[in-house]
């Protein structure tokens, strides 16, 4: 695989964005100073890894082997959002060059990835007319999306679209139980994970059984994920049923739910710090000698001589009679878990997962909004992970550290 | 029939007789009279089928359900003439529902839970003996990796409340690919890819089998259709065939009503008056939060589709209430590409159809998400603050819950209707469109 491909970018690079005419201003203060559609044309001549992406994307069938199927790449659907909004769906590339010359070309603010067809997606009309309807999606990676704004009522540091340092962790929570899975259970090797650009991640599970999965299927993956049954129309959001749990949950509780609920996110959320906060878990035990009793401790004025932080105070007096005989028969212990997991388990976008044919954005590419490149993820150093110091678009960052950053992440596409 | 074992059936028994697998059509004459009659009986048992998933009944309650009606519509005093009458019903039924994807759907998911109940009545013996029909190519799990998984596959029988299984127990070692419902549900141990099927779970195996199957014959049997049998038979079983499918799963309301069309400004007011509740959740909440998850957008966007709001008047309205969140550069982008979807006018080019209650009802709204039926869907608490606001006054809002509480969904959307409009509703509920032109009517009536 060839690596240098800054080579052969185009010669009129930018001098200072400033004078032209950006397209991208007229959005006026929706888009930062970071992010410049001159900088974008500069990052697809220079740093846009085509090639890693074409070979990623071939699957080896780029290969000079009689069994390789040269029509494999020519068949996936790609997708550009163009700068003046104008979306264009179903583009096909024969080849990596053809790629690299249309992203140049057209400069997308967003790509988008589909499925691999029956046919060049491009001439689906063509083979429309013959009469039988072969144009269908053949291949898909198992995506997932997980994105923060589905948090909104278990964090309370920002709320949609914004993400800090305080509730990422939710997403290395995310990263680590849903891989860990992927690997251990489903079996699944060739795994990529990719922050979205803005507040989530992605995840594209390449292998060949993941990609030949059907629509049944996958969903059957997604929902062997979901514990979250209900929403704020039904009593309860969390269903954990059964005396004991199912393996795949028990291992995802004791080995990074538990703990990051206790370590991190209870006193970073400053999760029963307020009544109106202590409430909301308090709604979610059933027993309400148990909720009077927490509630009249957790009423009475703090002692200024604790030095202990509160959320933990309350949280062990709440484990502790939860857990007190008197109560160990009556399936209440089961209350603590429900809370950590409503607290800390993934949430995720099921219809993505579910079909076939559901575009996701492409890795490498730059989240309009922000400028942050969506760069990959090590899922096994992913705690280490940190959105406010992503690369993003910037003169800055064009020069120096960044290409480096990006060079070191693509290495995540090579398997 | 190669795959009817007629030495398993006995005269006198109790059980449902042993499963055919219908794998080719049966060269046997039926007199005209039967292909209809058989037919229809066999309806009766999927729509009952049909009833029974819609009203949430659990599976064992499935079971017994499917137990009574087969015994009651397909029963005949000689065991030989039963098996006949399974076969052949199953074959024209095949014929009736081939002819659209919404029809073979339907056909589908109704033969298959027929089947799997069917399956469940077998003894053990009998259904080994079905699996080897179906040429499995799985192992049982060997002792040696039994013991290290002992521990594991016992966790999963306790979290779904059955007893821990025997030292003897049978495991079947498969990918897990070929039980995606047991998958879905997390009722067993996946380890490396795969799945650790209990002898009581096989029917999920079979089941797959069964469905796959099933898919492609009736691919197969469209094909045939549209190219000969229609037009060999337009004269015979054409019109039979015809008139069976509409006759029991009523009208799709794809089409906007032939009374015309409904205009945006009027929207507010037929909302409160005419739209059932889980309808007008969908639109108050979207008033409210300006903006709808994907499960909601498309319940209630094919459901205002049916009531006949044309495209571009959709399109205004979707744009009017999401862009005063996303902004309207945002809604052109990634919204109104799925609402010209919707109506046909992008992607596959299908004319989707609305959403009926039986759909409405088994979905699974999740966290954020409003879509759903109400009657299943919300806690007690929240039905009832709904329904008060709909007008459902004290007497009657305790007959509603108390059909709620039977899981009787549709029932209960039916008295609501009743109690919000002083007026009957014989036919019950069976679709949010009927719903709402039934309203219409009745409002018209009035007037």
């Amino acid at each position: 695989m060839t690596r240098e491909e800054s080579a052969e970018g185009p010669e009129d690079m930018l001098i200072d964005g400033n004078e032209t005419e950006a397209p991208g201003q007229k959005q006026g203060n929706a888009i930062p100073d970071e992010f410049n559609a001159n900088y974008l044309k500069a990052y697809y001549g220079k740093l846009f890894p085509f090639s890693d992406m074409f070979k990623w994307m071939s699957y080896g069938n780029d290969g000079k082997h009689p069994a390789c199927d040269q029509t494999y790449f020519g068949r996936r659907e790609f997708s550009f959002t163009l700068d003046n909004d104008i979306y264009l769906r179903f583009q096909s590339f024969t080849c990596v060059n053809d790629l690299e010359r249309t992203i140049r070309e057209k400069c997308p603010f967003k790509i988008d990835i589909g499925p691999v067809y029956s046919v060049d997606p491009a001439k689906r009309h063509a083979y429309a007319q013959s009469g039988n309807n072969v144009f269908t999606p053949v291949e898909r990676e198992l995506i997932f999306d997980i994105d923060m704004s589905d948090y909104d009522d278990v964090r309370y540091c920002c709320t949609g679209a914004d993400v800090c340092k305080e509730c990422w962790p939710l997403m290395t929570v995310a990263i680590k139980v849903i891989d860990t899975a992927l690997r251990d259970d489903f079996g699944f090797n060739h795994i990529l994970w990719v922050y979205s650009g803005r507040r989530g991640v992605h995840c594209w599970v390449c292998d060949r059984k993941a990609r030949k999965l059907s629509n049944e299927q996958r969903a059957s993956i997604a929902d062997y994920f979901r514990v979250y049954k209900g929403n704020e129309n039904s009593d309860k959001k969390l269903s954990l049923t059964g005396p004991v749990l199912h393996p795949f949950l028990a291992r995802s509780y004791t080995e990074v739910l538990k703990d990051y609920f206790e370590e991190k996110l209870l006193l970073s959320q400053n999760i029963l710090s307020t009544e109106e906060r202590y409430e909301k878990i308090l709604d979610m035990i059933p027993d309400e000698s148990v909720t009077l009793e927490l509630r009249g401790k957790w009423q009475e004025k703090r002692r200024s001589s604790i030095t202990k932080d509160i959320n933990v105070i309350r949280w062990e007096q709440l484990k502790q009679l939860l857990q007190s005989g008197k109560h160990k028969a009556t399936g209440l212990r089961r209350c603590i878990e429900e809370i950590v997991f409503s607290f800390t388990y993934p949430r995720l976008d099921m219809e993505v997962s579910k079909h076939m044919n559901h575009l996701l954005k492409a890795p490498f590419c730059v989240h309009p909004k922000t400028g942050r490149v969506c760069i990959p993820i090590d899922p096994s150093n992913c705690e280490e992970f940190d959105p406010t110091t992503v690369p993003t678009l910037s003169m800055e960052e064009m020069e120096s550290s960044y290409s480096a950053k990006i060079q070191q992440s693509k290495n995540s596409l090579s398997w | 029939m190669q795959s009817v074992r007629a030495q398993r059936f006995h005269q006198n028994s109790d059980q449902i007789p042993s499963l055919p697998l219908y794998r080719s059509a049966p060269a046997l004459e039926v007199r005209l009279e039967d292909f209809e009659l058989f037919a229809i009986d066999r309806l009766r048992v999927l729509k009952a089928i049909s009833d029974g998933l819609s009203r949430g009944k659990k599976p064992n309650e499935m079971e017994n359900l499917v137990n009574d009606v087969w015994i009651e519509n397909m029963r005949h005093a000689q065991a030989s003439e039963s098996v006949n009458k399974d076969i052949i019903s199953h074959f024209v039924l095949r014929l009736v529902y081939c002819r659209t994807e919404d029809l073979r759907k339907w056909f589908l998911s109704m033969e298959t839970a027929l089947f799997r109940y069917r399956f469940m009545r077998l003894n053990s013996e009998d259904q080994k003996a079905q699996m080897a029909e179906f040429n499995l190519p799985y192992k049982s799990v060997g002792s040696a990796e039994y013991e290290g998984l002992k521990e594991k596959l016992g966790q999963v029988a306790r979290s779904i409340n059955q007893p821990l299984p025997s030292a003897d127990a049978i495991f079947y070692k498969v990918p897990f690919e070929e039980v995606p419902e047991l998958v879905a549900c997390r009722k067993v141990y996946i380890h490396k890819g795969y799945a650790y099927v209990a002898m009581n779970q096989v029917v999920s195996l079979v089941v797959t089998q069964f469905r796959s199957h099933l898919s492609k014959a009736l691919i197969l049997t469209n094909r045939k259709w549209t190219s000969t049998i229609r037009e060999q038979e337009k004269d015979r079983l054409a019109p039979i065939v015809e008139a069976l499918s509409t006759s029991y799963l009523g009208p799709d309301y794809s089409q906007p009503r032939e009374s015309g069309e409904i205009k945006i400004k009027d929207l507010d007011q037929i909302a409160k008056s005419s739209f059932p509740l889980c309808m007008r959740h969908l639109f108050e909440k979207l008033k409210e939060d300006h903006h709808l998850k994907h499960g909601g957008r498309m319940q209630l966007g094919l459901f205002l589709k049916g009531v006949g709001l044309k495209l571009e008047d959709a399109l205004a309205f979707w744009r009017a209430e999401f862009s005063q969140k996303v902004g309207a550069e945002r809604f052109e982008k990634e919204y109104a590409y799925s609402i010209r979807h919707n109506y046909g006018k992008e992607g596959k080019r299908t004319d989707y159809t609305p959403y009926s209650c039986q759909k409405i009802i088994s979905s699974t709204p999740s966290v954020g998400d409003h879509h759903g039926c109400p009657f299943r869907h919300f806690s007690d608490e929240n039905l009832r603050a709904a329904l008060s606001r709909m007008g459902v006054g004290a007497r009657a809002m305790e007959d509603v819950m108390d059909k709620v509480r039977n899981r009787h969904y549709q029932l209960a959307c039916t008295l609501t209707f009743e109690a919000v409009h002083s007026s009957s509703c014989d036919a019950g509920i069976n679709h949010p469109n009927q719903y709402f032109i039934d309203s219409q009517k009745s409002m018209q009536s009035k007037s």
